[in-house]
């Protein structure tokens, strides 16, 4: 096994586009290193550590948004009041994600590349509309998170280039809840993740588990846009199934997965009905 | 020896602080933090529970937070501070012991460093219950009563 | 007295197996079984590793016979030709790096043709599927009491009802570990383990030795609940296989993933009850059917179905009774011992069957235990008259006070009415758990416990009794401590190691306080005797020769040779009596009242029974379906509690294992395997998935008991599960019948309409 130790983000990317071609960014570790001792195949490869890049952890405000650093942890977010009353689905996914030992290791912007259709973090960055910025030796490009994701486990990130920020609008939120049903309170693996957001952009219905990619749910988003009425959970279900494709596997069913979402949205974002008895 | 199965690269080797002191180890570049510890450091109080970031029993504190060694490649600690259940003075265990925070023991060192953690952070309470910090470390004999009560009782003794 | 160990543990100096430094140890690994039945066809060595770096253990390396001793030899230490299960060992390797060694596990392939393999105990075998028998029940066993045939057919009412049980995985924190070397012609094995001698007996058997050449040593074990009972004899053998092969210690350390796959778990279960009742809800019959999936080997299934029969009636009086059970053979890893021992099964069947009765009967569920619990003079399903003082109809309503229960009643049933989302429903459990061996096992057993007083002055206690987290060091300290006025400083727990201690039995169905403890209790009285004798021997002067300070009493409990004059007599000993040995000994006696007859059922099933009333409070969110427990009252008579910290400490921790049983523990199987072998997706609950369990003890003192103590261990496991699903069918009114109770099976149970609609 290889590891590349960067000093800072210019020799990373330097690397990246160099010798370290093909290197794998490591950050919090936390995804990459479960069961690595079994992972025989994962330690012929080459790791680029950012670690040291202290420059990507802090978080910063401008006038029109907030900038998470490609190195910011939940814990970074957990604890700080700021964003708390602005991006409080932040705080809310961060610190649902493990438990604290998880979050002090982290990163936001390692959720996103490890693009795991359950990652606790990503919906509520997708619904808060989050631009990714990607950084190369090149030069830097920005991607909607919402389309950044082209199958499970794909994404538009070159191998040359680093997440360096995560930037976020600061718009009036006129509705904000993230729902996260795991199979116990803490240390969970989301079966169904849903974030909803409402601004002046509009309606934001991002699901987690419910298909190969954490994804926006157009249908869904329509009919809160036209104030559809809805009288049983059951009448969600097939913009859900229009939005998501949620599969049976070892933590869940896909029969559970949709009901519950459509059960979320139906009590606790249209609330135009009551929960039939 | 076919090159498919070869060891891994050639050794590392970096300087941390260890419970107070600095440190230089050599070590292959793929050993966790809990590797280094337990097997080349001889520092065995961190104990693997699951290797997978969940039972929390490898936790040790670096910079002052708690995480699960078995996710830390070593490499990543080089310059850091990192503490373990063998910085801790016996001494300051009382309340543990008297309230049945340990049982069968294997995931109490873990559990007494997430605990002197929200010990060291009483501020932590305001924003999170303990039942929540402490939801990283598994532990299968006490059902948790135990050391949340002993972390109860440490709060109140480090506030008096 | 405070937990012996507990300092150390707490400070992480107790060193587990995997903490042992053995310089220049190798590595071992197992290779397995991919599928569950079948006959080996190949075994193929990757190209890319040279194996002659590795040292390989098969079936042809072991010296005598190819079985794991226990009650039969179906076992074999490793897969010669067929396999039963997948996961079965097959080939073991130990290589010095342990990296290199768990890599070359992976690099064997067993090539396997299948043979038609059971995956499910419930359906009836196919004649290609019998590997055991003519039918693959490995145990039939039978209670009858009274005539229930007659008094079903006169009975005004019958209700039936049909309940399931999961697996569960042990999940103790440190996973199973054996290190193993050869001295002077005797294998040494030291590692994680309940029963020392379980492990002697295998070795015996598998090689050929006699117990001169076979020394088992226990190291600190992190956890059992049962996994370290009949387990460790199969690892602790492959340890010793390699390490007489290597010529060199070899240790054998199982990652989580494998423990989880690999080894025994909690039997699953189907219980059928058919009760005949009267209109005032007085049991009449119990016809009981319970069946056990045992998985490919017997191990100790016959054993587990026995206590699951005993307890299979619940702690009520009923005068017909027939409880039939089996165990049937299925082709996934041997199911085995846990906390509860079969108990917890069929308490779950009888006590949410008791609520079934209640809501068909249109009755209060307190109403009906409250009829029909076992008073003292009435009798248990085997005959068993209980008169031994305990009122358990004051159990029952300590449990009910304390968790404010009729209130909860009223106020949970208005929240229902109003709340949209939630639903709030209390329910509860009565149960009973028989503690020790059952029947003649204790007399079978024959245990034996030294305590040796030191030339330095102190004692050491010496048996074979594990401390695995459940504090047995701290209760013989305790006792030791009592009967020869002895400060903590002067008594040592000797390590479990059978090259000095004696047999005294394993450390298992919650006997070690009750029943080891109290032969430890007697061999610090034949210390003292001993030790007294020799004094008077030799006349020693006055001065020195301890004098009784109360002659009057004859009572053994209050003899005064103690404290420093204990120490003096003892130090006072060697000096007479240099490089002897002094030891005091004690051997299990029957109680004379207890009278059991194996082939008949019928009898004393235990000499004592913890009896018990739990209380389960929850919320469930219909969102979700998720079952929160929001308040849990547990409260058990259980003779005297010797020690509140860790009596508390073991109910609580036995309830929180009983939640997640109840509510999370779920298995995904493929094939006979656990697909779900990570912590990650095998759920156990964290501190934030429970409530503070509120533990309360009544204390009548049990005449056999250590200071009128009864076994505790198990009891907490039996039940939570019970208690939550019956607080479920109060909260909404559905009679869930099987645990797990996931949120994806209630939400099915709710809304049965949904799994139409697909």
């Amino acid at each position: 096994m290889n590891v590349l130790l960067p000093g800072d983000l210019r020799q990373a990317l330097d690397m990246l586009s160099g010798d370290g071609s093909g290197a794998i960014p490591i950050a919090g570790g936390t995804d990459l290193l479960v069961h690595w001792p079994q992972h025989s195949e994962a330690h012929a490869r080459t790791y680029l550590d950012l670690s040291a890049l202290s420059e990507l952890r802090p978080v910063t405000w401008t006038d029109d948004e907030l900038i998470l650093g490609g190195l910011t942890t939940f814990w970074d977010i957990v604890q700080d009041p700021r964003a708390a009353v602005e991006f409080p689905l932040l705080r809310e996914a961060g610190r649902q994600v493990g438990a604290v030992q998880i979050q002090a290791r982290g990163t936001w912007a390692g959720n996103v590349v490890n693009a795991s259709p359950a990652a606790d973090g990503v919906p509520v960055l997708m619904a808060y509309d989050a631009t990714l910025v990607l950084e190369s030796s090149q030069g830097s490009e920005t991607a909607a998170l919402s389309d950044f994701y082209v199958g499970y486990k794909e994404m538009k990130r070159r191998p040359d280039q680093l997440i360096t920020q995560i930037r976020l609008p600061r718009r009036e939120h006129t509705f904000q809840r993230f729902f996260k049903v795991g199979s116990r309170r803490a240390q969970a693996i989301a079966k169904v993740g849903l974030a909803v957001v409402n601004s002046k952009a509009g309606w934001r219905v991002v699901a987690g588990s419910m298909a190969p990619t954490v994804c926006r749910c157009p249908s869904i988003e329509a009919l809160l846009e036209s104030g559809a009425l809805i009288e049983a959970p059951e009448d969600l279900l097939s913009a859900v199934r229009s939005d998501v494709s949620p599969i049976d596997d070892i933590r869940s069913s896909a029969h559970y997965r949709e009901h519950v979402m459509a059960r979320l949205l139906f009590s606790e974002v249209f609330k135009s009905g009551q929960l039939p008895r | 020896m076919n090159a498919a199965v070869e060891r891994g690269g050639t050794m590392i080797s970096i300087e941390f602080t260890l419970n107070g002191d600095t440190v230089s180890v050599e070590f292959d570049p793929r050993d966790r933090l809990l590797d280094t510890l337990r097997y080349t450091l001889g520092l065995t109080g961190t104990k693997e529970g699951c290797g997978e970031g969940e039972c929390g029993a490898c936790t040790v504190l670096i910079d002052g937070l708690p995480v699960d060694s078995c996710l830390v490649p070593t490499y990543q600690v080089r310059g850091r501070r990192v503490d373990t259940i063998e910085s801790v003075d016996g001494g300051t265990l009382g309340a543990f012991l008297e309230g049945g925070a340990t049982q069968c023991g294997a995931c109490t060192p873990g559990v007494v460093m997430t605990a002197r953690w929200i010990l060291a952070n009483p501020d932590l309470r305001r924003t999170h219950r303990l039942r929540e910090l402490m939801a990283g470390n598994l532990c299968r004999c006490t059902g948790y009563d135990g050391i949340i009560d002993s972390i109860e009782e440490g709060l109140k003794e480090s506030q008096s | 007295m405070q937990r012996m160990e507990g300092l150390s543990k707490l400070s992480g100096r107790e060193q587990y197996v995997d903490d042992l430094p053995v310089p220049g140890c190798l590595w071992g690994a197992t290779v397995r079984s991919p599928a569950a039945r079948g006959r080996i066809r190949e075994i193929r060595f990757s190209e890319e590793f040279d194996w002659d770096e590795f040292v390989i253990v098969d079936a042809g390396d072991i010296p005598a016979s190819n079985t794991i001793y226990l009650m039969e030899e179906d076992q074999p230490v490793l897969a010669d030709g067929v396999v039963r299960h997948v996961h079965e060992p097959v080939l073991l390797l130990a290589h010095p790096s342990r990296d290199m060694a768990r890599r070359g596990a992976t690099a064997v392939e067993v090539i396997v043709d299948p043979e038609p393999a059971v995956l499910d105990f419930r359906l009836p075998p196919d004649p290609a599927q019998i590997q055991y028998g003519v039918d693959n029940v490995l145990k039939h066993l039978r209670i009858e009491k009274g005539d229930v045939e007659k008094a079903l057919a006169a009975a005004p009412i019958v209700i039936e009802g049909v309940y399931e049980t999961g697996s569960q995985e042990h999940v103790y924190l440190e996973t199973q570990g054996m290190l193993a070397w050869e001295e002077d012609g005797v294998i040494t094995v030291q590692g994680s383990m309940q029963c020392p001698y379980y492990i002697v007996d295998a070795f015996k058997k598998a090689l050929g030795r006699d117990e001169s050449q076979i020394r088992i040593v226990q190291t600190p074990t992190g956890g059992g609940f049962g996994g370290k009972e009949e387990f460790p004899s199969g690892i602790a053998l492959h340890a010793a296989l390699l390490a007489l092969k290597a010529g060199n210690p070899v240790k054998l350390v199982y990652e989580r993933g494998e423990d989880m796959a690999a080894t025994t778990k909690r039997h699953p279960s189907r219980v059928r009850h058919r009760t005949a009742v009267d209109e005032d809800g007085r049991l009449l019959a119990q016809d009981i059917e319970v069946l056990l999936d045992g998985g490919a080997y017997v191990t100790l299934s016959p054993v587990v179905l026995s206590r699951a029969i005993i307890h299979a009636g619940g702690p009520y009086q009923c005068d017909n009774v027939r409880i039939d059970g089996r165990a049937q053979l299925s082709n996934s890893v041997p199911f085995g011992a846990f906390r509860g021992f079969g108990a917890p099964q069929s308490l779950f069947a009888v006590e949410r069957h008791m609520d079934v009765i209640a809501d068909r009967l249109g009755m209060d569920p307190v109403a009906l235990r409250r009829r029909n619990l076992i008073r003292d003079g009435d009798s248990t399903a085997t005959g068993q008259i209980i008169e031994d003082g305990a009122d358990r109809i004051e159990v029952l309503d300590t449990a009910l006070r304390l968790s404010d229960y009729e209130a909860k009643i009223e106020s949970h049933t208005e929240f229902n009415r109003t709340s949209q989302t939630k639903r709030r429903g209390i329910g509860l459990a009565t149960f009973y758990h028989g503690a020790g061996f059952t029947g003649g096992g204790e007399v079978y057993l024959d245990s034996a416990a030294h305590v040796a007083g030191l030339p330095d002055g102190g004692v050491e206690v010496r048996t074979a009794s594990v401390e695995m987290g459940q504090g047995a060091l701290t209760i013989f300290a305790q006792v030791v401590a009592a009967r020869l006025g002895l400060s903590v400083e002067h008594i040592r727990i000797g390590a479990p190691d059978t090259a000095i201690v004696p047999n005294s039995g394993p450390t298992v169905a919650s006997r070690t306080s009750m029943i080891v403890a109290g032969l430890v209790e007697r061999a610090c009285d034949d210390l003292r005797d001993q030790v007294r004798r020799s004094a008077a021997e030799v006349a020693e002067p006055a001065g020195e020769l301890p004098e009784p300070a109360n002659t009057a009493s004859a009572d053994a409990a209050v003899q005064p040779l103690e404290g420093d004059t204990m120490v003096r007599a003892i130090t006072g000993w060697h000096a007479r009596n240099p490089g002897q040995e002094l030891i005091g000994k004690a051997r299990y006696i029957k109680p004379e009242n207890i009278e059991w007859d194996d082939e008949t059922y019928r009898g004393d099933a235990y000499g004592s029974f913890a009896w018990a009333a739990y209380v389960a409070d929850v919320e469930i969110d219909l969102l979700t379906f998720g079952v929160e427990v929001r308040d849990f009252v547990a409260v058990q008579e259980v003779g005297k509690v010797l020690n509140e910290t860790l009596a508390r400490g073991q109910i609580q921790g036995g309830v929180v294992q009983g939640i997640g049983w109840a509510l999370l523990e779920d298995f995904v199987w493929r094939d006979g395997a656990m697909l779900n072998n990570q912590l990650t997706n095998y759920i156990i609950p964290t501190s934030d998935d429970v409530p503070p369990i509120r533990v309360a003890f009544l204390e009548v003192p049990y005449a056999f008991g250590t200071w009128g103590c009864k076994g505790i261990g198990e009891l907490p496991m039996d039940g939570p599960a019970p208690a939550i699903l019956n607080a479920v069918a109060m909260a909404l009114g559905v009679q869930a019948t099987s645990v797990p109770l996931t949120p994806e099976r209630l939400m099915l149970l709710v809304h049965p309409e949904l799994e139409r609609a697909g």
